[in-house]
């Protein structure tokens, strides 16, 4: 569930945007900052937030590859197999950090401190190979000076990247990329929190589907018409009420389906009371 | 023959670049004020003069897009810079915005003005967290220097800019994609008409542009229509960011004028192929454009001469592979790349690119059988030109082309099992040093 600093984060996420549900990524992010992955009860809670179903929330939470299905490790640890990179060995960069690390794609260490995954390009071609960890980029990466690096940040030196800041952990990246800006304030990056949902918001429509009650016309032929009427003539004369028209013997009953449909036997009435196939009674 | 130009990448060289401070130093802003001197509509008219085209890979005249606005719906105009570079070898919008930030929002201000726009989303890709805090930095310095905000420089207009995160889908960068995106939805493509122009971002008139289209329009309103159309060619005039990447001595981004031969750009600015190796196929914008051969090397980098090589402009991203490298690798890494990121909505993408990896992996292992290499030129054509957006049509780029020019690796392929010689698909780590022309600069390290 989301602690009151969370849902005050999120109400803040919301009100930037003319409409509400834009907030839903932004939001998506702040879960992960929370749990470290997609949870059930953040999906709930951001449905709530924006009045939407949990299946419309996980329809959107399992589109995006940056929502994870299960809890990251402390660092996430991407490394570029795009033909780019793979052309300058991003392919052994992964197979050996696979191998140290003892996990597959997208698998996390024993102990939670990395996830690693194989990376789509991650525009970062003239550095290849490419490792990101949180997303900050190391490049031109040789597959020892990749076991290198994971080697120092698991013993806490944390060697910079090529450009930008040192990684701080997922889950504070992930706080950064809800567009609420560092957790830290010494480290750079600020909210971006200028605009609200006034600021060209989305007027409010006097015309369109949704706002003017729209008379359904039926699609009946002249012919329907016209039969429906006289059935209705005929209930009439036999002395009941309009009541007897919309019966109890169920949805058939609503119509008067008096004129056999095309390739469909005459329906045979066993009461007599019911209205005559008479087609000299048409139009009177 | 031509130079190459500073221009988009004037200020790479310029250590505070992405500061207000440094911004300024460089005549930063100095077209945003010449820009609220003219009349809105004769902005656009100077943009269609100058023909700038989109440079997001599609190449739509950008005055025309802008054109397409509609006076005074009663709705608001909203401006979405689509930041969401995921074509693989395309990274010259992460560098654009990492060095130069403020001269997204100066084009971006100035767009705003020339739509009569008061609130723009950039859609900026997930993973690029460095370029998004260099943007958060310049946007606050913007917003309390009174370059955004309320009543712009005292011209009445009022401009706001949200940064939005997206969380990691190719499908995206397509503009409908996008804005489902924005809005919160799955990133799948929506069906056109109507444009986003008239009905886009909650249904009011959005005007979509990449990041690089957006920060040609300072320079164009600076310097002029005959200056920008001095350089480049007639239909595709102006400057272009090159992304070139593979297996060359020194890839990176390079700007040089539109239609310049690609060999320039190969033997210029990256000191041409690694050493012992030579240029075999390459593509010249990107994973889903066809692949051309050694052959094309001198044809020029515009749209119109590659559209008559058999090819597309697309993004720019060079990619130069070599002769040890296989092109059905190639193929294979790419598909499942499309197999990755197909948004599912059409059928066509969704199962043909499955598919299609499936086959390519089978021949690349040699357990292909000749009937895969029909299997595959089918297969292609049955979602080229048949699905939703052009994602799928990008799919099947480099097959169609690599059956072009390459069958008989391909064949090789079913016939022996194996690659043929000097070609493999083990490639030993190389690391050469890019840092040389910009060297980046490392946060909290003296």
């Amino acid at each position: 569930m989301f602690s009151p600093e969370m849902r005050e984060k999120a109400l803040e996420l919301v009100g930037r945007y003319p409409v509400g549900r834009s907030a839903l990524l932004p939001l998506l992010h702040l879960v992960q900052e929370g749990d470290g992955y997609i949870s059930a009860d953040g999906v709930a809670e951001c449905a709530e937030l924006l009045g939407l179903t949990k299946a419309e929330v996980g329809a959107v939470a399992t589109f995006y590859t940056m929502y994870k299905r299960e809890p990251m490790g402390e660092h996430l640890v991407s490394v570029c197999t795009n033909f780019s990179c793979k052309v300058r060995g991003g392919q052994e960069v992964f197979d050996r950090l696979a191998a140290k690390l003892g996990v597959a794609h997208n698998g996390t260490t024993a102990d939670g401190a990395f996830t690693l995954e194989h990376a789509e390009c991650l525009g970062n071609c003239e550095g290849a190979p490419v490792v990101t960890v949180d997303y900050l980029n190391y490049e031109c990466v040789s597959a020892d000076g990749a076991e290198d690096l994971v080697d120092r940040i698991a013993a806490g030196d944390v060697p910079p990247p090529t450009r930008g800041m040192i990684p701080p952990g997922v889950r504070s990246v992930q706080y950064r990329l809800a567009g609420l800006g560092p957790r830290d304030p010494v480290t750079p990056g600020v909210a971006s929190d200028q605009a609200r949902a006034d600021d060209g918001a989305v007027p409010v429509p006097d015309a369109g589907p949704g706002v003017e009650p729209v008379t359904v016309e039926p699609s009946l032929s002249e012919a329907d018409v016209a039969e429906r009427e006289s059935a209705r003539r005929q209930v009439r004369d036999a002395g009941y009420g309009d009541e007897a028209l919309e019966g109890e013997a169920g949805p058939q009953s609503r119509e008067f389906p008096t004129r056999p449909q095309e390739g469909q036997p005459a329906i045979d009435d066993p009461t007599e009371s019911g209205p005559r196939h008479d087609d000299e009674e048409r139009g009177t | 023959m031509s130079a190459p130009v500073s221009v988009l990448t004037q200020r790479f060289e310029v250590e505070d670049a992405h500061t207000m401070d440094g911004y300024l130093r460089t005549d930063g802003y100095a077209a945003l004020r010449r820009a609220m001197e003219t009349r809105p509509t004769d902005l656009v008219q100077m943009v269609k003069d100058a023909g700038l085209r989109g440079r997001g890979g599609a190449g739509f005249p950008t005055g025309v897009k802008w054109g397409f606005v509609p006076k005074d719906s009663g709705k608001p105009v909203y401006l979405v810079v689509n930041a969401d570079e995921g074509e693989p070898g395309t990274f010259k919008d992460r560098e654009l915005m990492e060095r130069d930030p403020h001269q997204l929002l100066e084009g971006m201000v100035i767009a705003a003005w020339a739509l009569r726009s008061s609130r723009a989303f950039i859609f900026l890709r997930g993973e690029y967290l460095w370029s998004g805090i260099r943007l958060e930095e310049a946007i606050a310095e913007a917003y309390r220097e009174g370059y955004l905000g309320k009543d712009i420089l005292g011209s009445g207009l009022d401009f706001d800019v949200t940064l939005h995160y997206s969380a990691g889908a190719y499908i995206c960068g397509e503009e409908t994609a996008l804005l489902d995106g924005l809005e919160g939805r799955r990133g799948q493509p929506r069906l056109r008409p109507p444009f986003p122009a008239v009905a886009g971002l909650y249904a009011c008139p959005t005007v979509v542009n990449n990041v690089e289209t957006i920060m040609n329009v300072p320079h164009i309103v600076a310097n002029g229509v005959d200056w920008y159309r001095s350089m480049g060619t007639e239909k595709s005039p102006g400057p272009k960011v090159f992304c070139v990447s593979g297996e060359v001595v020194r890839p990176g981004n390079f700007e040089w004028p539109m239609g310049t031969p690609a060999r320039q750009i190969l033997e210029e600015s990256c000191g041409g192929m690694l050493p012992g190796r030579t240029l075999k196929f390459w593509a010249p914008g990107g994973s889903s454009t066809p692949l051309l051969t050694a052959d094309h090397i001198d044809v020029g980098m515009d749209f119109e001469s590659m559209t008559e090589a058999g090819s597309m402009l697309g993004t720019t991203a060079m990619m130069m592979y070599s002769d040890a490298t296989s092109v059905v690798e190639a193929c294979l890494n790419w598909m499942r790349f499309y197999e990755h990121e197909s948004c599912g909505k059409c059928t066509p993408c969704r199962e043909g690119t499955f598919w299609l990896s499936q086959v390519l992996e089978r021949i690349l292992e040699g357990r292909g059988v000749p009937a895969d290499i029909e299997t595959l030129q089918q297969a292609c054509e049955q979602i080229f030109g048949r699905a939703f957006c052009a994602l799928g049509d990008g799919a099947t780029s480099s097959i169609f082309s690599g059956l072009k020019y390459f069958r008989d690796e391909f064949e090789h392929l079913v016939e022996h099992g194996r690659l043929p010689d000097g070609v493999s698909t083990d490639h030993a780590g190389v690391v050469t040093d890019n840092s040389g022309r910009h060297r980046p600069t490392l946060f909290g390290v003296a």
